[in-house]
């Protein structure tokens, strides 16, 4: 699974010719995936949110003001091992945008 | 979800998000009221970043320019229920919403076709009211318009963010202050409100034709924004006028020649070297269509005399077979209706070929306010090394270099001082 923080979705001030590309690049990256039969779901989760946590059950809106580490959607692809979960997320279009790509292998039962 | 297959993604238009943002801005602002411009572009902005994150996830609605408009338009109407105070609402459309709680039909009918020309060139009158200083003018038109970035106008204009975002403001207090609308002027008032948006379109095609950028000659960009809106202009009967098409005629010639402009490795060609093979005929063709057209009445304008030159270029052969006498004669015509030391610049170099490589430097000396511009030293350059003064040439080519911030430029005139040694 790859699950990624910042990047486009955390970006202020992207003109929509900035935007436009960068989708564009994006659906680009899904269909390379795709071809290559690696790519398995993914969907982009809306910003904000709200945590609840401790024996209280405080509710908070949540760790997300570091627009750095807000977590914009996820992946999930099929991959061998993490080298080469790690070639597939080579063409993460975000890293340009200080965006970050977590990798975790699902636990399969 | 289905990702997206490749054919939907070559759907989506090139430049789409920039040309339905500047026309999402332009029916919205006229929902809300010019003084409230910002918001618009805010709900535009916050409506195309949810397009790019979801459409990036592989959901392509079928229609993409229908999806932006829905979800823009359904944030406007959360916007007004949310605005208590309807006075602040611009237009006539505040009464009707007053009246009339339902606010959907009047809103629906702003996001027919028709009636998104229609705000566009509201926008475009507003935009550029004679009370909003020039500068502002541009800006503000590039920005709500043609959905350019801050960044990207400063980037266009050479300038910083900062005095982008100063003359954003300007415009914005003069919107204010003047309680500016966004509407089409009244009859006796349209013909010279629509000079002055040909000429913020005109500045804005120059802009484009010679950018000032250090690395892009060309900026297609602002070109292709200028001829959109003049199209738009041509496209409504009472902004329809022969200028209007003059204008367009001049831009489709210009724009004809983009290909031919610059080499392969970026490096300036001028008209004389030009392959005219990679000249576009389509724009050309366009060109002559909308001087003919232009051609009504007994008014002519500069823009007339400018679109007549440029076709002489458009049809000739050759550099050496072009009709210098007449490009000559309108330069000649057009000095008197723009004096100016440009024209005389340009109608001097005309008359090296039409007349004499001679008389045209003895107009060339005689300009004055051109002491600062590369081009009036590079034309002095020129005319000396026809005539075959090297040392002269060299001083003057030399001089230009050191005006331009053009890397391109100044690559040429390099290569210009090396063949006067």
């Amino acid at each position: 699974m790859f699950i990624f923080q910042g990047g486009m979705s955390s970006s202020e001030e992207l003109s929509p010719e900035t935007m436009q590309q960068s989708m564009n690049k994006w659906m680009a990256w899904i269909e390379q995936l795709r071809k290559a039969g690696k790519y398995v779901a993914g969907e982009p989760l809306m910003l904000g949110g709200k945590c609840i946590e401790g024996k209280e059950r405080v509710i908070t809106d949540g760790p997300f003001a570091e627009g750095k580490e807000v977590v914009g959607g996820f992946f999930i692809v099929n991959a061998e091992n993490y080298d080469e979960a790690l070639a597939l997320a080579q063409d993460y279009p975000d890293f340009d945008l200080d965006g970050k790509v977590q990798i975790r292998q699902i636990m399969k039962m | 979800m289905q990702p997206p297959s490749s054919s939907q993604v070559n759907h989506l238009i090139e430049h789409l998000f920039r040309r339905e943002s500047g026309k999402m801005i332009a029916v919205l602002t006229r929902l809300l009221g010019f003084d409230s411009f910002e918001v618009a572009q805010d709900i535009v902005q916050d409506t195309l970043l949810k397009a790019m994150v979801t459409w990036s996830y592989g959901r392509l609605p079928d229609n993409p320019s229908a999806w932006l408009y829905r979800v823009a338009k359904n944030r406007a109407i959360d916007h007004l229920r949310r605005e208590r105070n309807f006075q602040k609402i611009g237009s006539a459309y505040s009464q009707q919403l007053q009246q009339d709680l339902k606010v959907d039909p009047a809103i629906n009918d702003m996001f027919l076709d028709n009636e998104i020309q229609d705000s566009q060139l509201r926008m475009m009158f507003a935009c550029c009211h004679p009370f909003i200083p020039v500068e502002s003018q541009i800006a503000l038109v590039l920005k709500t318009l043609c959905g350019l970035s801050v960044h990207e106008i400063a980037n266009a204009f050479l300038t910083t963010h900062d005095a982008v975002t100063k003359r954003i403001y300007r415009a914005k207090e003069k919107i204010i202050q003047q309680k500016i609308q966004l509407e089409v002027p009244p009859a006796n008032l349209l013909n010279s409100r629509l000079q002055t948006v040909l000429q913020s379109l005109y500045l804005l095609f120059n802009e484009g034709y010679n950018s000032s950028h250090p690395e892009q000659l060309i900026r297609e960009d602002l070109c292709e924004a200028a001829m959109r809106l003049c199209q738009i202009l041509s496209e409504q009967t009472f902004t329809n006028i022969p200028e209007t098409r003059a204008f367009l005629s001049l831009m489709c010639f210009q724009f004809s020649r983009f290909q031919s402009r610059v080499d392969d490795k970026g490096n300036i060609v001028i008209l004389k070297y030009q392959d005219r093979s990679l000249w576009n005929r389509a724009f050309i063709q366009r060109g002559f269509d909308y001087l003919n057209a232009a051609a009504e009445g007994n008014h002519f304008s500069a823009y007339h005399l400018e679109a007549a030159i440029a076709s002489l270029h458009a049809a000739a052969p050759s550099f050496d077979q072009t009709d210098w006498k007449t490009v000559y004669h309108l330069y000649d015509i057009l000095y008197t209706l723009k004096p100016g030391p440009v024209v005389a610049l340009n109608k001097a170099i005309a008359s090296a070929y039409a007349v004499s490589r001679q008389a045209a430097l003895d107009s060339l000396t005689q300009i004055q306010g051109l002491e600062n511009h590369y081009l009036y030293y590079a034309s002095l350059g020129e005319m000396y090394l026809e005539l075959n003064k090297k040392e002269e040439a060299k001083k003057y080519f030399t001089r230009a270099k050191a005006l331009t911030g053009s890397r391109i430029e100044q690559s040429l005139l390099q290569k210009k001082i090396t063949e006067c040694n």
